[in-house]
């Protein structure tokens, strides 16, 4: 769906974006994740033919971009930084503009793929009031369903959870798991990793203009072989499995076992009394910090995680150093 | 596309505010007019003013030459340095383009907004102060005061039009004495609304540019005043008479010369080709810079 290769962007002598190759598949719901300033924006940016790559190239839909943008654009719904419309005028009156001024805006189906638009983001009973009364979660609203009026084969959204409350956030997820049902890929930036680690199914992380990660979200909550214990006989425990407990925190222990269920049997024959127990995985926040944390400050050397373009595999021990870092 | 860029012309309050402005004017002037019946002596004040005492109908072209030298470029370069700058500014700009409407297509679709726009100002004055005329100035009365017609600098013997000479209805005097019958003058006024409305494209053209250039829309409507300013000034100084046939202000007044009897077309055709030269060069000047730059705003 979309394919970037050796994808880079400079702005004088900042690099904004560095030999970036990423590779959105039809089906994806595909979550760009990085600090503020690490390129996401200028990248969006690049993909919708706003900016114009200083080398490297954009493959959307099979054609190049930005040669053949008013062609493919036209199957791409876009948020790029926020909302915009004209304050003047109605929501509705902003989404028919919209609508008359580009390609695929067939007078006699607008109102009603204005109409569900609305419906879809949860605005169908807005008035004629202008947008410059509008609160900024119905800005964004409205900009969702500036995004879905042409009935998108593709969404690129920047952010799209900013200005919204729980409800909305809830009701935005809900739409997007929804549209991605019906077929339509979703590519989205966005530094909220909680928001990104609900919905997406794949995610790329960049890192001051490069991209250090790109694989499956499963892959990377993948189990990480090691299980969490809280146990009030931690001593007991530490005795019992010396090799294998890598952390020792009170009664909290990480150790090193392919499988829960096997070390609890164990550690219950032997008497060892067990709170809790559970496989490790890792949540996106932990990856994302172990890949974006690399570099410059972490110089222990031991199986450092980052790198352009390298796949970064769980379970190696980059993030266990990232981790020790952050304590 | 145009039809889109009419529709947020025309539903800007700015837009009606401007042309009700530009519309007053000449009614305020013409107010006093009527109740003092003082008017410039020849040869000074606004073109046509010492005229329209003695007939309301000539009106028009009085009203043209009272706002063409500023609230006319003004309006248009307000609107125009807007055009681009102000849809960046908004945000909307961004939207347009991924929407997707080509960046060429865009700039087009803005530019015959603008004509359009200029063109439907020029005509507001025009039909208001045709109508202000009548009402007013009355149709073709002898006048009380100064039976002599404008002058121009520049102008070639500007004839002084006889007293109470012209019956009502029946003919109108051109500015060189001769007689001008109503269709002869509806045809000149035609052509004099044609002449500004092309004299407003050069100032257009330039806003337009500085609005493909500027970050903000305040600031490419300056920048084409400034051009505006720099102009008349060096139109008026001896010193730079070399460069004078290439200003664009040079030949804004040549729509005068359409109420001549017959037209000095000299002028005229000057005043054409050299907005068509600037409307041109900036116009491919906004078209290089918009369709190569990246939309950051």
């Amino acid at each position: 769906m979309i394919i970037t290769r050796a994808l880079t962007k400079r702005y004088g002598a900042v690099m904004a974006v560095s030999s970036v190759d990423i590779d959105v598949r039809e089906g994806d719901r595909y979550g760009l994740l990085g600090p503020n300033g690490s390129g996401k924006t200028t990248l969006v940016r690049m993909l919708l033919g706003l900016v114009f790559a200083t080398s490297g190239e954009i493959e959307m839909m099979g054609s190049r971009i930005p040669k053949h943008a008013n062609r493919i654009l036209r199957d791409v719904g876009a948020l790029v930084e926020g909302p915009a419309a004209y304050p003047n005028l109605s929501g509705r009156a902003n989404l028919k503009l919209l609508d008359a001024a580009g390609p695929r805006g067939d007078r006699r189906t607008r109102r009603r793929r204005i109409g569900d638009a609305l419906e879809q983001v949860g605005m169908a009973g807005i008035d004629r009031r202008p947008v410059k009364t509008y609160s900024l979660g119905m800005r964004q609203r409205l900009g969702l369903a500036a995004a879905l009026v042409r009935r998108p084969r593709l969404l690129i959204l920047d952010e799209p959870g900013n200005g919204l409350d729980p409800h909305g956030i809830r009701d935005t997820r809900q739409l997007l798991l929804d549209l991605n049902r019906d077929g339509v890929t979703i590519f989205l930036s966005s530094h909220l990793l909680a928001e990104v680690e609900q919905l997406c199914t794949r995610v790329g992380i960049l890192d001051r203009g490069r991209l250090v990660l790109q694989e499956e979200l499963a892959t990377l909550r993948a189990p990480t072989g090691r299980v969490l214990l809280d146990s009030p006989d931690a001593g007991q425990v530490a005795a019992l499995l010396d090799g294998e407990v890598e952390q020792r925190d009170g009664s909290h222990l990480v150790i090193r076992h392919p499988d829960a269920a096997v070390l609890n049997e164990r550690l219950v024959r032997d008497g060892i009394r067990v709170s809790s127990i559970a496989p490790q995985s890792r949540t996106l926040e932990d990856v994302v910090l172990a890949v974006t944390g690399a570099g410059s400050d972490q110089v222990d050397g031991s199986g450092t995680a980052a790198g352009a373009g390298t796949s970064w595999q769980p379970g190696t021990d980059g993030d266990t150093g990232a981790r020790r870092m952050r304590r | 596309m145009i039809t889109v860029e009419l529709y947020k012309l025309f539903t800007r309050a700015r837009t009606w505010i401007s042309v009700l402005l530009i519309c007053g004017l000449p009614l305020v002037v013409a107010v006093f007019v009527t109740v003092t019946h003082i008017a410039p002596p020849p040869g000074q004040g606004s073109a046509f003013l010492s005229a329209v005492l003695t007939d309301g109908k000539l009106y028009p072209a009085a009203a043209l030459a009272l706002v063409l030298p500023v609230f006319l470029p003004v309006s248009v370069a307000v609107v125009a340095g807007d055009s681009i700058a102000g849809e960046a500014a908004n945000g909307t700009l961004r939207y347009l383009l991924v929407r997707p409407v080509g960046r060429t297509r865009l700039l087009v679709s803005k530019l015959l907004a603008l004509i359009t726009f200029v063109l439907f100002v020029v005509l507001a004055v025009t039909v208001t102060s045709y109508l202000i005329g009548i009402f007013l100035l009355g149709p073709g009365a002898p006048a009380a005061v100064g039976p002599s017609a404008g002058t121009v600098p520049g102008s070639i013997t500007p004839g002084g039009a006889p007293t109470g000479g012209v019956q009502p209805g029946s003919s109108i005097t051109s500015l060189s004495g001769g007689p001008l019958t109503l269709l002869q003058l509806a045809e000149r006024v035609t052509w004099a609304v044609g002449f500004i409305t092309v004299s407003m494209l050069g100032v257009a053209a330039i806003a337009l540019f500085l609005s493909t250039v500027a970050d903000s829309a305040l600031g490419a409507a300056i920048g084409a005043l400034a051009a505006l300013v720099a102009s008349e000034v060096l139109v008026t100084l001896n010193a730079a008479t070399v460069i004078q046939p290439y200003l664009p202000t040079r030949y804004w007044l040549a729509w005068i010369d359409f109420f001549r009897q017959p037209i000095f077309w000299r002028d005229i055709q000057r005043g054409f080709a050299i907005q068509a030269v600037y409307v041109a060069v900036f116009l491919a000047a906004a078209w290089a810079n918009l369709a190569t730059k990246d939309i950051t705003a």
